[in-house]
């Protein structure tokens, strides 16, 4: 029997559409996973089921009758439960303060009566928990039981887990599947919302997979694997060869010439200091792009980041140029010095919003802007419009950077880096948010920067973008590359399956690890020295 | 039903020159409750407040004698502002910048002043930025809140001055906790005959034009506002955020120094205990009341020291107790702050 049915539902953001009709069932004792890249629509589709969106249209039944919820108080008072990956918890109350927090009426606080209450709960759903400890001794997994608990304790029946192990360690994801499994046995209903495929298979009963606010398809766990699960978030069908994107194409049979950055055995902590990057080595020569696919949250970020600067591996080294410098352990200043051109997947975090255009664009190489001991505005003017004239940016100098579009401020970013000719760029998400017409400029730049002979490095969660523009594609996979080929071999069924992390070819991707640079069979083997010194 | 909207969108800039002006109209309307429970008519007050001291001469220059220390602090705390350094220390700089002047003061006689005032105000400088570099570098190095830093250190080192003026210092012929008389070499030299008004001000003008000279056309001032406005992306760009916080810092701390030579050698000539009734924390209030800007922090110092001269004038004049003055001063900062903030949304029908 259906807990939950909900039926055509629509919210836009906008101009964007979150949710395109979405039709969502949960029965009862069903852990349900909800599987779709970032963007998808899961957690826009939660968040209407918990009161905290209304929905543009549809309807949604709980237990057959038809509800409308316009704060998660009506969703709650149905028995409807969120555990976000944000806690909301008063660090220096005990658990069972937390837990009775907002939930006790009267004036009179039992705390006696109110932990032996949150004991008998802990204990009837098997959650090992100490009612009397303060949240703030707990570890993080400790306080997600906490959460969860707060929820079984108001009587919920239906659960829903958004992103629960982004935050875990792999220990603490193994009890909190033990305690799903528990939850589902004693009937209830548990929603579990997830970009990772191998939890989604280890948990679930059935599984949905959203991709761009619809639903692409939804079946039985049993049924399904990894890599059509990994096809179905991120692929869309293969047309036939070569990749077109908007007019923008790539110059097949290209040949890369030396090596201009090295990866070797790059091992990087993310920011709560567990491994995010676990050995990834990948050298990119002149005149290639080389794509990174993968799921979200497989260690680009963190790719990225160590690329630029702003954080430093822990083991490993990076190399740059034919000189072969090492930028391991550089400061950004270091890295844009010795060629290296960035783009990163937040283009905020690389503007200074209130600055103007001009500062932005002049802030990196302000060395050669001083004139006399005085910063030259009138240069930083003119040099800002020559850019701007280039790349079409649609700004005037004196502009904050706040008041640009996207694609706009993409362009200046794009104008910034690509006007000082570096060797090495290194684009994260380069056209993540924007339109048609932007991304064709975004892609058709990569694609210049390729052919004047910089070595690029794009990571991108776009399947369709990095098979349009890579020479090589690497997939990346739980901080390590599970292959490296080259884009005339690449297609979708593989790279699903790398995805998922399955090596599917070996024998290439030892190849990469010895230095190896050229892996297209046709082209003629690399004939200049590489490997480590 | 009318339904309501409240999002993000900056007010156009014409609209955010006028937010000081609003401001100080919402204060007076809001204090004149307290001029009326104080039984004084609002508008006769506010004569005694903002138009009286002009109408002698005496007064209308002791404005000035106010703005000097307000200005130095206003501009010490806009420097650190503006680097996203949230300096809440400029007190206890102005105290050390003072102790290091009564210190050096006595010993420069016979110095002639081209060479000892010069001195005494590098010395104050100094010693600004020495009690401005533990917060800076535990916020550099360790990221250590330095609101909670800076503001801690005031009472430390006021209650230092107090421990030398009642011991070491203190005067021993009248046992008054005053420090020796400076050399009259150090004194920084009277502007006008018949006036308070000292060298102090024009320091305090240099500093106001040095500080928007740095601001707006020098490469370490462009890095300076990029740390303020965006601390990792500033990072990003290759700017030394440790570094770059470290020197605002510092040279705020120094500023604020110059501040206490300022007082000590241009108006008593000798360290007291309450050689500052708060021009540090009004330093904040003029840097933010005039938006951070070199222009804006010298009229917010005036329009403040006559705040302060015109206290003395209501009190003098209406029975008026004059801690006005700091009332309306206070309420000065919050209703600005408040209104910066309010400036950034607009309400919208849905």
């Amino acid at each position: 029997m259906n807990v939950i049915e909900m039926r055509g539902i629509v919210k836009r953001f906008g101009v964007v559409i979150a949710n395109a009709g979405i039709d969502f069932d949960l029965a009862e004792g069903e852990a349900h996973a909800l599987l779709g890249e970032n963007g998808a629509g899961k957690s826009t589709l939660m968040k209407i089921l918990y009161g905290l969106y209304t929905p543009d249209a549809g309807e949604i039944r709980v237990r057959g009758r038809t509800v409308h919820f316009s704060s998660p108080a009506g969703a709650l008072a149905q028995g409807i439960g969120l555990v976000s990956q944000h806690f909301s918890l008063v660090p220096t109350f005990t658990v069972a303060e937390n837990i009775a927090l907002g939930y006790t009426s009267g004036v009179r606080f039992d705390e006696r009566a109110a932990a032996v209450a949150v004991s008998a709960t802990a204990a009837r759903f098997q959650l090992d928990i100490d009612p009397a400890t303060q949240v703030r001794h707990l570890s993080v997994g400790e306080q997600q039981r906490v959460e969860i608990l707060k929820a079984l304790h108001r009587e919920c029946r239906v659960l829903i887990l958004d992103e629960p192990t982004a935050v875990l360690t792999p220990q603490e994801t193994e009890s909190l599947f033990a305690a799903i499994r528990r939850l589902v046995e004693q009937g209830l209903s548990v929603v579990f919302i997830s970009h990772k495929l191998d939890e989604v298979l280890a948990v679930s009963d059935r599984v949905t997979v959203l991709r761009d606010g619809r639903i692409v398809s939804e079946t039985p766990t049993r049924e399904t694997s990894q890599a059509s699960l990994a096809r179905l978030m991120v692929g869309r069908e293969r047309d036939t060869t070569p990749y077109v994107t908007f007019g923008v194409s790539r110059s097949d049979g290209a040949v890369a010439g030396p090596p201009l950055l090295r990866l070797e055995d790059v091992h990087a902590l993310d920011d709560r200091r567990l491994p995010a990057l676990r050995g990834l080595t990948l050298t990119v020569g002149a005149g290639e792009i080389v794509g990174v696919a993968g799921v979200a949250g497989n260690g680009q970020r963190e790719l990225s980041q160590v690329l630029s600067g702003l954080r430093h591996p822990s083991r490993g080294r990076v190399v740059v140029g034919d000189d072969s410098v090492e930028i391991t352990r550089a400061t950004p200043a270091e890295v844009t010095a010795h060629g290296v051109g960035r783009i990163p997947e937040d283009r905020l975090a690389a503007v200074v919003a209130d600055l103007t255009v001009a500062e932005n664009l002049a802030l990196e190489h302000l060395g050669e802007f001083m004139h006399r001991g005085r910063l030259d505005r009138e240069k930083m003017r003119r040099r800002a419009e020559a850019l701007i004239a280039e790349y079409g940016i649609k700004a005037s100098p004196d502009d904050r950077a706040r008041t640009l579009s996207g694609g706009n401020l993409q362009k200046l970013i794009l104008a910034r880096v690509l006007s000082r000719n570096p060797r090495v760029v290194i684009a994260a998400e380069p056209t993540r948010g924007l339109d048609v017409g932007a991304t064709e400029y975004v892609r058709g730049k990569l694609l210049e920067a390729r052919d004047r002979g910089a070595a690029v490095l794009m990571i991108s969660e776009d399947l369709d973008e990095v098979l349009a523009l890579s020479d090589r594609i690497a997939v990346i996979y739980e901080g390590r590359l599970s292959g490296v080929l080259s884009a005339s071999e690449a297609d979708p069924e593989g790279l699903g399956l790398m995805m998922a992390g399955r090596s599917q070819n070996p024998q290439i991707s030892q190849m990469d690890t010895h230095g190896s640079n050229d892996l297209r069979p046709s082209a003629p083997s690399a004939d200049f020295p590489v490997g480590r010194d | 039903m009318l339904r309501l909207k409240l999002e993000a969108s900056a007010a156009p800039a014409w609209q955010r020159g006028l937010i000081p002006i609003l401001a100080v109209v919402v204060t007076f309307a809001l204090t004149a409750a307290l001029v009326v429970l104080a039984r004084a008519n609002p508008l006769e007050a506010f004569y005694y407040f903002l138009i009286e001291p002009f109408t002698a001469r005496s007064t209308a220059i002791e404005i000035l004698v106010k703005t000097t220390p307000l200005l130095l602090t206003g501009v010490a705390v806009a420097f650190a502002f503006a680097a996203g350094y949230y300096n809440i220390g400029a007190e206890g700089q102005l105290y050390a910048g003072a102790i290091a002047a009564a210190w050096l003061g006595p010993q420069v006689s016979g110095v002639p002043a081209i060479v000892a005032v010069p001195l005494m105000l590098i010395v104050g400088f100094a010693a600004g930025a020495l009690w401005a570099l533990p917060p800076a570098w535990l916020k550099a190095r360790l990221n250590v809140d330095e609101v909670v830093t800076t503001l801690l250190l005031n009472s430390v080192i006021v209650f230092f001055a107090s421990a030398l003026l009642n011991g070491p210092w203190r005067d021993p012929i009248s046992g008054w906790p005053q420090s020796p008389e400076i050399a009259a070499s150090a004194h920084l030299p009277v502007l006008l005959a018949r006036s308070r008004l000292h060298l102090g001000a024009l320091v305090g003008v240099a500093a106001a034009i040095a500080f928007g000279w740095v601001l707006r056309r020098t490469a370490f001032g462009l890095r300076m506002r990029a740390v303020g406005l965006g601390r990792e992306a500033a990072r990003f760009m290759g700017v030394n955020v440790a570094r770059t916080t470290l020197i605002a810092a510092l040279v705020s701390g120094g500023i604020a120094g110059l501040a206490g030579v300022s007082e000590v050698a241009g108006i008593h000539y000798h360290l007291i205990e309450s050689i500052s009734p708060g021009y540090g924390y009004s330093g904040i209030v003029v840097a933010t009341l005039g938006g951070l800007n070199a222009v804006g922090v010298g009229l917010a110092a005036l329009f403040i020291g006559l705040i302060l001269t015109g206290a003395l004038e209501v009190s003098r004049a209406l029975g008026v107790p004059s801690y006005l003055g700091d009332v309306v001063q206070a309420t000065l900062l919050l209703v600005t702050l408040a209104l910066l903030l309010l400036s950034r949304y607009r309400l919208r029908r849905v």
